[in-house]
């Protein structure tokens, strides 16, 4: 199965073996380790902690006060909002896609499973036009859509669309090969025991899958709340209206409030962390599920 | 009669899987299926669980069109290879299962299933080992467990996919044996796969011969054995020895129906040279070479170790045949 | 006739149960596509039709004008940088991930991940803030005459960031199944270590190494918010190709962003094909180990 981007749940391990770590000589490794966490400290730490270290440049209250503002609470709630409809619309295709593809044997299978992964080919900005030229005055369904007075594009649907667009496959993507690796056995023994397709896969299929499910979900979740240039293209930047929380970065720190832009920032940034923190607790669990087996 | 499969027919792609196969299974029979890898036997139990379709035959389920009934309604206790335990349940939940999973109406209350679970664990003899996890347990007390999950469904047949497969050599032995009491104190009627002579001829009824998608033979393991009806159930039942012949037909001779003679006896015996001494366990093996062959015939000593003593490599005999098989090449045993 | 003894006749009543034993395949497989037409595949395909609408000089004009050349070049040329960049450093992360203990590892090896969990416009403002010329890093660089923010520079930069996160989890994998008594092997045959590394374990990873620089390039090419704030978007010099599409849209030149993307787009499915041909080259090397 072919795939295009490696974010995804490390597969169970056993801990390195002990003496991988003797193989090379003392002065390599700690020459390997400097080199390493130089190289991450310049590239990963170093702009991680200047968000907030810009952020909170005037202290607390400056920074507490760029979330009372009515235009970043707008776009926290549009951000809110755009995830709420994205991520559960992505979840159940992503299911029903893992189910079909690792259940069932069909022909064209591995086309579908490329062209499952073909947003993520696709830059962020393509992502957002491709809609415009959809839905916008110039597109497709402008005319038809002006006529009845349904605004896609500059609107909140257009930033829905396109944010379903570049989170579309990560469910699918998580569950598929978990879902193929474990086969369906278990499935089989259960209707054969006399359990309906939803009693099969609601206490069978899904509790072996539900710690990759909720890998996909966090992660769609961190890129729908996260995503720039593809709503960029899409929102027309009305304030207080179509600005989403990485838009309202932009706006903020091209009018040159620094503090603001990185206040707002923040935000995203510990929810990326957040991601992170999840992703090594659901490596934690299936590694001692692994282990125990 | 409970299940009675007709002329079934199976193809994955180009590979033909069973080619008109027929077989009846009797009521409270301990059946085992027995082939060569790729022989056909695992689809048979798959087409007869519903798990896979025929592509042509038909398949009588206790009266009933199979056709017309959908896996979940055949009631078919059904063990894995690999068990397929549900890993993420505990053995209770395992077990419990087929119950809980049934509609309202006929789902037996909660303490009439864990009734229920505690007997089938008692029978399987696994007290005790309720709140543990598939991973938690050894390979012995899966299949055990699977076994008893298949049980709970109270299935009409119980088909097992190579029960024993996966175990290793001591405990496959005690659990053969342990399933034949079983059966014998339930009265299920029974299926099993395996590739393992021994295991079919120790403790099925019948036994159904397979190969290359077709049925060899099917009959009682003494019949099967003693009198097989072609040269693959021969060669595949036992040791044999492939006897030199002219024209269109084998001859086979199992390494017991030989005797060893240090003198001539009649036209009967034939010269050879002893060419190795074997111990294996109790038995003793002798391979002898025939004047002007040029493969060793393999002869088990019946008495042991005590006659073994008696040959030397290099020593000169006399071997006289008790029983040869011959069989027309290409014949088969049409079912 | 041999036709007949090959295809069985379709005996009514034939034993095929249901074919499928799993329920569900028709509703999962038909909502599957269904979804994956109305979100991906119209949408794609109505960009492609639009592009058809344009007279062929108009195409070639709107994608070789001397700005969108610019483009490509810049996109391209700082996108191979810093894929470079990260399959050098990527594999020593990654080797050293996997080789050696040292305190706040499993930290580290989270952390890799931050380039794909962190919104790209967060990104941007912060590498913007650390190499302009009074940023943490900026400031050092500013006396040697160097300067990153606003220039090509600044854009390999972001595009590194970007990219980390690739070669790494490309080669840890492999590097983790690697089994060390290979190395042990060499070594005792008397190769050095670097003749051990060159032989033994360089043959294994190359091709993961080389997913993991083919999957970076491409993100490269068509990432845009982490490069708008810090490239500083001068037409001609710091613009990307992505942008580029953007400008056109704000100026309503809908055709030339369609041109453009297009060009993109073939751009991508290229490197989407070429990468899934390594990955299954570097799959089915690792079966055979």
């Amino acid at each position: 199965m072919a795939s295009t981007v490696t974010f995804r749940l490390a597969k169970p391990r056993a801990t390195a073996p002990a003496d991988a770590a003797d193989l090379e000589p003392a002065w390599i490794r700690r020459v390997l380790v400097s080199v390493t966490l130089g190289f991450l400290v310049l590239f990963l730490f170093l702009p991680l902690a200047a968000v907030f270290v810009e952020a909170l440049r005037k202290g607390v209250s400056v920074y507490l006060a760029t979330f009372l503002q009515s235009d970043t609470l707008a776009a926290i709630r549009l951000t809110l909002l755009t995830a709420a409809i994205a991520v559960p619309l992505n979840v159940v295709f992503g299911v029903a896609a893992a189910w079909a593809i690792a259940k069932f044997e069909f022909p064209g299978k591995s086309v579908l499973t490329t062209l499952i992964d073909l947003p993520f080919a696709v830059s962020p900005v393509v992502s957002g036009l491709i809609y415009v030229l959809l839905f916008g005055a110039q597109g497709w369904f402008g005319p038809w859509l002006s006529e009845h007075h349904v605004k896609i594009i500059f609107a909140v649907p257009g930033i829905v669309l396109a944010t379903i667009f570049v989170t579309f496959p990560f469910v699918a993507r998580e569950l598929i090969p978990l879902m193929q690796a474990q086969g369906s056995d278990e499935e089989q023994a259960a209707i054969m025991l006399g359990a309906s397709g939803w009693q099969t896969f609601r206490r069978v299929t899904l509790p072996n899958v539900k710690w990759g499910l909720l890998y996909g979900v966090i992660l769609c979740n961190a890129r729908a709340m996260g995503e720039f240039g593809a709503v960029s293209v899409v929102s027309g930047h009305v304030r207080g209206m179509t600005n989403t929380v990485p838009l309202q970065v932009e706006i903020l720190y091209n009018e040159y409030n620094f503090v603001g832009a990185f206040a707002t920032a923040s935000l995203l940034a510990l929810l990326a962390l957040a991601t992170l923190g999840i992703k090594s607790f659901i490596e934690w669990r299936t590694q001692r599920d692994t282990a125990a087996a | 009669m409970s299940i009675e499969a007709k002329q079934i027919v199976k193809r994955f792609g180009g590979f033909t899987a069973l080619d008109g196969v027929s077989v009846r299974i009797e009521t409270g029979e301990l059946m085992a299926l027995l082939g060569p890898s790729g022989s056909g036997k695992t689809t048979l139990l798959r087409i007869i669980a519903g798990l896979e379709g025929a592509d042509a035959g038909t398949l009588d389920f206790f009266g009933q069109d199979a056709t017309r009934l959908a896996i979940r309604d055949r009631q078919v206790g059904f063990v894995f290879q690999h068990y397929a335990l549900f890993r993420h349940m505990t053995i209770f939940h395992n077990v419990a299962f087929g119950l809980q999973v049934r509609p309202r109406g006929t789902r037996p209350d909660k303490a009439a299933i864990r009734d229920k679970v505690r007997e089938l664990l008692r029978l399987v003899q696994l007290e005790g080992l309720e709140d543990r996890y598939p991973a938690q347990i050894s390979g012995g007390q899966r299949q055990r467990v699977a076994l008893a999950r298949a049980l709970a469904i109270e299935p009409r047949v119980l088909l097992l996919d190579e029960p024993f497969g996966a175990l290793d050599a001591k405990v496959r032995k005690e659990l053969r044996r342990w399933i034949r009491k079983l059966h014998d104190d339930l009265g299920i009627t029974t299926v099993f796969v395996t590739h393992d002579q021994e295991e079919a001829l120790e403790i099925a009824d019948r036994v159904v011969v397979m190969n290359k998608a077709r049925i060899e033979q099917i009959g009682t393991p003494a019949e099967v054995y003693n009198h097989p009806a072609s040269a693959f159930v021969c060669g595949f039942l036992g040791d044999v020895n492939v006897l030199p012949t002219t024209g269109s037909v084998s001859a086979f001779i199992r390494p017991h129906d030989i005797d060893v003679l240090k003198a001539p006896d009649g036209a009967e015996s034939k010269a050879g040279v002893v060419k190795s001494v074997r111990a294996v366990g109790a038995a003793v093996r002798l391979g002898v070479l025939l004047d002007g062959s040029a493969e060793p015939l393999e002869v088990a000593l019946p008495g042991g170790q005590q006659d073994g003593a008696a040959f030397r490599p290099g020593e000169g005999v006399f071997l006289r045949f008790r029983r040869t098989q011959t069989f027309a090449d290409g014949a088969r045993n049409g079912s | 006739m041999a036709i007949d003894s090959i295809i069985p006749p379709a005996v009514p009543g034939a034993a095929s149960a249901p074919r499928r034993v799993l329920p569900g395949f028709g509703l999962s497989l038909g909502y599957t596509v269904f979804y994956l037409v109305l979100i991906v595949l119209v949408p794609l395909s109505a960009t492609l039709a639009k592009t058809a609408t344009l007279s062929w000089p108009r195409f070639w004009s709107a994608v070789t004008s001397a700005r969108v050349l610019a483009s490509y070049r810049l996109s391209f040329g700082a996108s191979l940088c810093g894929a470079l960049i990260n399959a050098v450093f990527g594999l020593v992360v990654a080797w050293t991930l996997v080789r050696c203990r040292f305190p706040g590892r499993r930290l580290v090896d989270s952390l890799v991940d931050l380039p794909f969990a962190l919104p790209t416009a967060v990104a941007g403002i912060a590498l913007t803030s650390l190499y302009a010329s009074n940023g943490w890093i900026g400031q050092w660089l500013e006396p040697l005459g160097i300067r990153a923010a606003y220039t090509p520079l600044g854009v390999t930069i972001a595009l590194t960031f970007i990219g980390l996160p690739f070669v790494v989890r490309t080669v840890q994998p492999i590097l983790e199944d690697l089994d060390t008594q290979f190395e042990q092997a060499a070594r005792s045959l008397g190769a050095s270590r670097w003749q051990t590394f060159r032989r033994v374990v360089f043959p294994e990873i190359w091709p993961a190494l080389l997913t993991g620089f083919a999957l970076a390039f491409a993100r490269g090419l068509g990432e845009y918010g982490s490069v708008v704030f810090i490239s500083g978007n001068m037409p001609m010099r710091t613009e990307i190709t992505p942008l580029l599409i953007i400008t056109k849209l704000e100026q309503y030149d809908y055709a030339g962003a369609t041109a453009i993307a297009v060009v993109m787009l073939a751009a991508s499915f290229s490197l989407l094909l070429l990468i899934n041909l390594l990955q299954r080259w570097t799959s089915s090397r690792h079966v055979l180990v």
